[in-house]
Formats: structure tokens, sequence, C-alpha cells
């Protein structure tokens, strides 16, 4: 998935020490090239990104932007990068320590502050619910609920901190914030609308008497919560789509890349012959993968590689690559993906030796794997190399939303 | 009241404290009790004959009350989850392999996946794949 000859190579059948298997899952109706795509770089619907090492100089297949936000309704604004572009959730997140702006505090129906936590597997965010312009390439979201990662603002409750660690900090989020423009319109949906009573359920959404009040779980009405600021454009508002070229000789110290706003609105985000694997209620669609079905399988940029259940060779636990896979040369594999809608389509993609990569101090690494448990294939940043990869936002069509690529 | 280490009665208060429905199945040396809960988070408590809770695991929109169910474990896990998000910058899923605990959660907002469970506990002959 690197190599733009790579076509010609296979037709050509020679050559393929360093490249990748043609895929050996059979009965697909789809097989993806991934080494074809061609990168958009101007229209008032694009945004420039980059893999280059975030604020800290030193995250791993992360892609990063900058956005503008504004006092609602003024021409007050401040522009931030480092804002990590995440197609595995929904909203604007924002470092308390970054903002400069004071931005408009969202009440609950009982006057009171109304502030979130958002948990996320590597830990979660908490802060205040505050609403804001935002303004990307020539696209604004009016009045846009986000969400302002502080742990001074309020207390966060027991329940959020018992769900992780916080991340509050550029040092623990290694950004300056989360621009999420996910499947979905909300960052929770129907299930916030009303407080969760069994003590076991989780509640994102709070409202906090005073700074040093214990937060109470507050029901959040869907136009209230923090939104896919993607949702609130006035017209390229279908979806977005990521475009990064391939990674070159295995990994780069940078990589630029576009991330386009809309899907069929312009005459720059046709569908094209993509084709789109729909989402299920839960935001996941299948995967197959050596012979096993994980369900709860997912397309995710914010995720900084292919996180899957395999027999590949996991890293030493004593090195800083702990938890990545470390085959002693690169792995050659394919997996099945199928969306919600029944199509299916093959998936060619390389693992490299994680300690290998990372002993040169890059930032885009193409082949990046690591371990997880059995149900779950998370295809992170490395599948958006060299690919376009369209993020569909829910719709009356399709209402969980969908990929294609 | 904590369920992993616990011992059956725990899975009792547990399924109180989820206000769940309970649902047992036996295995041979083992049997799972899945407490299902009014907004859909599932849960299964992996019981082992000599009535100790050795392994759960959870899927569900939002990650349940971590605190509740790793009980005696949370903080070994607390203190391991940072250790690892120091190791290197990036989000990725959570993996936590000690000698004396093991924590694996996937996911995003919206569904999450995970299990736990203490390896000197399993039965013997229960391989880690079966905590499902």
């Amino acid at each position: 998935m690197k190599d733009p000859r790579r076509l010609l190579v296979l037709i050509a059948a020679v050559g393929l020490a360093g490249g990748f298997s043609a895929g050996c899952g059979g009965g697909s109706s789809s097989s993806t090239p991934a080494n074809t795509n061609t990168i958009t770089n101007s229209g008032s619907n694009v945004a420039s990104i980059s893999v280059n090492g975030g604020p800290l100089g030193n995250y791993d297949d992360a892609s990063f932007t900058s956005v503008t936000v504004c006092l609602p309704g003024t021409t007050t604004c401040q522009t931030i990068d480092g804002i990590l572009v995440d197609t595995g959730s929904s909203g604007l997140r924002i470092l308390s320590s970054v903002l400069t702006l004071s931005l408009p505090q969202q009440k609950a129906a009982n006057g009171n502050p109304v502030a979130e936590c958002l948990p996320f597997v590597s830990g979660y965010t908490w802060g205040p619910v505050q609403t804001a312009d935002m303004e990307i390439a020539s696209e604004k979201a009016s009045s846009l609920p986000i969400q302002v990662l502080s742990d001074t603002d309020f207390i966060a409750p027991a329940s959020c901190t018992s769900s992780g660690i916080s991340s509050d900090t550029l040092e623990s989020l290694g950004a300056n914030g989360i621009l999420g423009v996910g499947l979905f319109a909300q960052d929770c949906g129907s299930y916030c609308e009303q407080v969760q009573t069994a003590l076991g359920d989780f509640n994102p959404y709070y409202e906090c008497a005073s700074a040093t009040a214990t937060c109470q779980a507050v029901g959040e009405s869907l136009t209230q919560q923090v939104q896919n600021p993607v949702a609130l454009f006035s017209t390229d508002n279908t979806g977005v789509i990521l475009e990064f070229p391939a990674v070159s000789g295995g990994e780069q110290a940078s990589l630029s890349g576009s991330l386009v706003f809309g899907i069929g609105t312009e005459s720059n985000n046709a569908l094209g012959t993509a084709t789109t694997y729909t989402a299920n209620a839960a935001g996941n669609f299948s995967t197959t993968y050596n012979g096993t079905v994980d369900a709860a399988s997912f397309i995710d940029s914010g995720s900084n590689g292919y996180f899957f259940p395999s027999t590949v060779t996991v890293c030493p636990s004593n090195s800083d690559a702990q938890d990545f896979y470390c085959p002693s040369s690169t792995e050659n594999l394919s997996a099945t993906t199928q969306g919600a809608n029944g199509v299916t389509g093959t998936v060619s993609f390389s693992i490299a030796n994680a300690e290998a990569l990372f002993s040169v101090d890059d930032n885009a690494y193409g082949d990046l794997g690591g371990t997880f448990s059995s149900g779950s294939f998370d295809w992170g940043l490395p599948f958006f190399f060299g690919r376009n990869v369209y993020v569909g936002l829910q719709s009356t069509t399709n209402p969980n939303g969908y990929w294609a690529y | 009241m904590a369920a992993l280490g616990g011992d059956v009665r725990s899975v009792q208060a547990d399924q109180l404290h989820m206000q769940g429905t309970l649902r047992a199945t036996a295995a041979a040396s083992y049997s799972v009790q899945e407490i299902q809960s009014p907004a859909g988070t599932v849960v299964r408590e992996y019981v082992s004959s000599a009535g100790k809770v050795f392994a759960i695991a959870w899927q569900g929109e939002w990650p349940p009350d971590m605190r509740q169910l790793l009980g005696n474990y949370f903080d070994q896990y607390a203190q391991a989850a940072k250790t690892q998000s120091g190791a290197r910058i990036g989000r990725r899923p959570l993996v936590i392999e000690q000698p004396g605990l093991v924590v694996q959660m996937g996911g995003h907002p919206r569904s999450f996946k995970g299990r736990a469970y203490v390896p000197d506990l399993l039965p013997s002959g229960v391989a880690a794949e079966a905590i499902q």
C-alpha cells in the first residue's frame, strides 16, 4: 500500500518482496486498491491535515489540523493548532490551557453549568460544555456546543474518574484538542437524553452547582450535546473525506494530507467508485481476519495503529513498543470488512516491526499495529495512508453513518 | 461487594447495583453470570466452581463502573493504565498484562468492549480466550 507502481508490479507478478500479498480472502465483492488515491489540495471545503507528531512532536500516527473558535456571533476569535482529527468520536474538545477566549457556559434547566465526562479507551476527558462558533477551511458551525477540557473548573465525579485516567492536559492528551468528525451528529445520542439511574450505567453529562460541589448526572437533549461540527455546516454537512498519500520508505517525519468537508456536495468530494460500508447502531461494522469474525470493528483515525487479535509476535514487554507488534520481518496480511448493509470487501495491510519503526524518530509509520483481545478490529490511522476514506455522517438514508473507501 | 476476585455473592450485589437482569450459564469448571442493565450494558462474570469471580467481560455504549467491577484490583488497574499511557503518546486500546491482573479494553465513544481477569484464579484448563 505504499508504492504507486504496485498494481503494475502485481500485474507483472514480480518483485513482491517488501510488498504485500494480493489478499487471500475469497468471496468478496470488492477489493480496494490502496495506492491510487488522488489528494484534493484546493477548495473552500478543504483543510490541511498533517501527521507531524502534534504539539509535543512525539505522537505516533495521528493527524493534526487547526481550527478557529470565536465568541458566538462575533469576530473575536482564536486559531488553535495541534488539534487531533478523530473519526472515532464526534465533537470538538479543546484544552482549557490553550483557550484564551472566555466562551459562554451552557446551563442546565436548573441554571447550573453543564460539564461532561467523555470516556475514551485511553482515558477520559472532563470539563465544562461551552458554546463557540467554529471555523475551519471556509466552513462554519455556529453556536456549537463544545467540551473544554479542565480538571479544575469543576470536580470530576467518582463515576468519571473510575472510568480511567484523565486526558485533560497537553502531556496526557498529546494534542491541544480533538476534532471529532465521526459517524454521529452528537457525541452521545439518545442514551444521554435522560439520566441513567442504574448505578452501573455511565452518565456522560453532569450539572455542577459550583467549583467545589459534587456534580450530578443530568439529561442532555440532542441539540445541547457536544455536536459533530460537520453536522452544523450549512452545505458540506454530509460527512468528511480524509485523504493521505502513502507513506514512502516505511516511515516519514511528517505526512501531509487533506480533510475534505462534505460528500457529494461539491465537485471535489464525489463518492466516485468508493464502496460504501454502513455502520450499525454502535458505530461498528464487521471484520473477518484469520477466520475469526470481529463484530465490533471500526475505522478510527484517532487510533494510532491497526489493533486486532493476531498471532503476530508482540514486542517485548520491557520495550517502549510494548503492546505493538514486532514480527521479525514485515507480515503481509488481509482481512474482509463487511458493512451492516452486507457489502463486503478485502483489505490488504502489512504489519512491520514496531521497535524497528520507533528506532528512527519519525511520526508517520505506515505499517504500525498492536494487540487487542478478540472481537474488535480497530482500523487506525495507517489504514488511511494511501487511501481516501469517506466518513458519512448519519442521515435518514444511513441512520448510523457509513464508511466508504 | 467487589466483583473480580470476590465470591459469588458479589455477583448478586452487582446485579442489584446495575438494576440488571441476570442470566446464568454453566461450563465444565465454571459458570457465567450475565447481567444486562436497563441501558443495555452487558457484564459477564465468570465464577469458578469454588465460587470465586476470576474474570469479567463487558460490552456497552460506555464503560461499566470499573471501580465496582474490579473492586480490590481497581487501584492496580488505574496505576497500570497511567504507566501504559506514559510509554508512548498515542490513542490505542488499553492493554494491561501484569502477573496478577490482565485488563483489556477497546472501542470508541458509544461502543466499548473489554475484559479483565486474574491469571492465578483461572480454573485449570480454562483459556483466556474463553472470556468474552
